[in-house]
């Protein structure tokens, strides 16, 4: 199946060439989803499974996501780790940096709630959430890669989903296991079969 | 050395510091804190004691009136280990630094400082090295509280 047989698009042929005719919507989305470039960075034990994600055996760069070391150049901010209330006026900042549109993945316990710290921690922030708005969470301590992988899977399909100058789509909650992501109800339908490896 | 074949040597040298023998443990020694730094410059530079190397400097707070300095000294040309313990008042814990004996004590010192608030007099920056530096507390402290601390449930 040729990728033109994927697209909603109209392709006219004229002599020496052709137009491609397809919803602006499409077209953005369809950008943005496959080049998610992901800021550099990673606060404790997540980051370790993030460059495995990241590494030759996962291989992020076949979704199109490729490292950035400056806020300027990145669209994805994974937050990998435990984010303690020290380096949250960083972290804030970070993504502040970021041109729109701008991403958010919250990976493990820690940044979703606090995790291990969440009891008798005194210098952890529980939740990301509370200083940035996050697009998917991923739960695991550490989440394997498999469901890194499928949180920046749901990303995309988040990503596609987006309207233009309408606000984006609730969070979504991936769980620890490797399993397929589901979407919540309630979510606007998509414009294509989520055709998503498990 | 071991701690008990230092203790007289000590005692000799500085008969107005208090030594013992730690009853908890006997591989180390407690000392009063009128000796610091000058029991310290000795065990760094006599031959017989040749402690180079701080190991580590920390604290361990005992309510409701006692904290208690721990600092661990190693000498590579003998081989031997000193434990040191000194005791100090909780409520305004004052002591001279160590920074120009050992470089490490400089930033185990500002740890200190950080997490059990021990005042380190002579120390070149004295400042939080975990904390923000506008926290208020010191969280290692045993009757440390914070709105973001929640109890685990039993
Ligand atoms: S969620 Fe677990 S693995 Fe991830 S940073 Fe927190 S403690 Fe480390």
């Amino acid at each position: 199946m040729g990728l033109m047989d994927r697209i909603p698009a109209y392709v006219d042929r004229l002599p020496g060439g052709s137009v491609v005719m397809a919803p602006v919507d499409w077209a953005i989305n369809e950008v943005q989803a496959s080049s998610m470039w992901y800021m550099l960075f990673g606060l404790a034990c997540c980051a370790i499974e993030l460059m495995a994600t990241g590494a030759a055996r996962y291989d992020f760069d076949r979704l199109g996501m490729i490292f950035r070391a400056t806020p300027r150049q990145s669209d994805l901010m994974i937050v990998a780790g435990t984010l303690t209330l020290k380096m949250a006026p960083r972290v804030k900042l970070l993504h502040e940096q970021m041109a729109e549109p701008r991403y958010v993945i919250a990976m493990g316990g820690c940044t979703t709630y606090g995790g291990p710290f969440y009891h008798d921690g005194y210098s952890v922030l529980k939740g990301v959430d509370k200083i940035i708005p996050v697009d998917v969470f991923i739960a695991g301590c550490p989440p394997r890669p498999e469901a890194l992988l499928n949180g920046c899977l749901a990303m995309q399909e988040k990503i596609r989903r987006n309207k233009l100058g309408q606000p984006r789509g609730p969070a979504i909650h991936i769980p620890p296991t490797a399993g397929r992501f589901s979407i919540p109800s309630g979510s606007p339908p998509s414009e294509r079969d989520p055709q998503i490896p498990g | 050395m071991s701690p008990d074949e230092f203790l007289p040597t000590l005692k000799t040298r500085f008969p107005e510091v208090e030594f013992q023998l730690d009853p908890l443990n006997p591989r180390a020694l407690k000392m009063s804190a009128s000796g610091v730094p000058e029991v310290f410059a000795w065990l760094r530079d006599a031959p017989e004691a040749a402690m180079e190397f701080l190991e580590f400097s920390t604290a361990v707070d005992h309510p409701p009136d006692r904290l208690e300095l721990v600092y661990s000294l190693y000498s590579y040309t003998h081989r031997h280990r000193l434990v040191l313990k000194v005791d100090l008042p909780r409520h305004a814990p004052t002591i001279p630094t160590l920074a120009h004996l050992w470089q490490n004590a400089d930033w185990n010192e500002r740890e200190i400082y950080d997490l059990f608030g021990v005042f380190f007099s002579g120390h070149p920056d004295l400042r939080r090295l975990m904390m923000p530096e506008d926290w208020e507390g010191h969280p290692l402290r045993k009757d440390y509280s914070h709105p973001n601390l929640t109890p685990r449930p039993d």
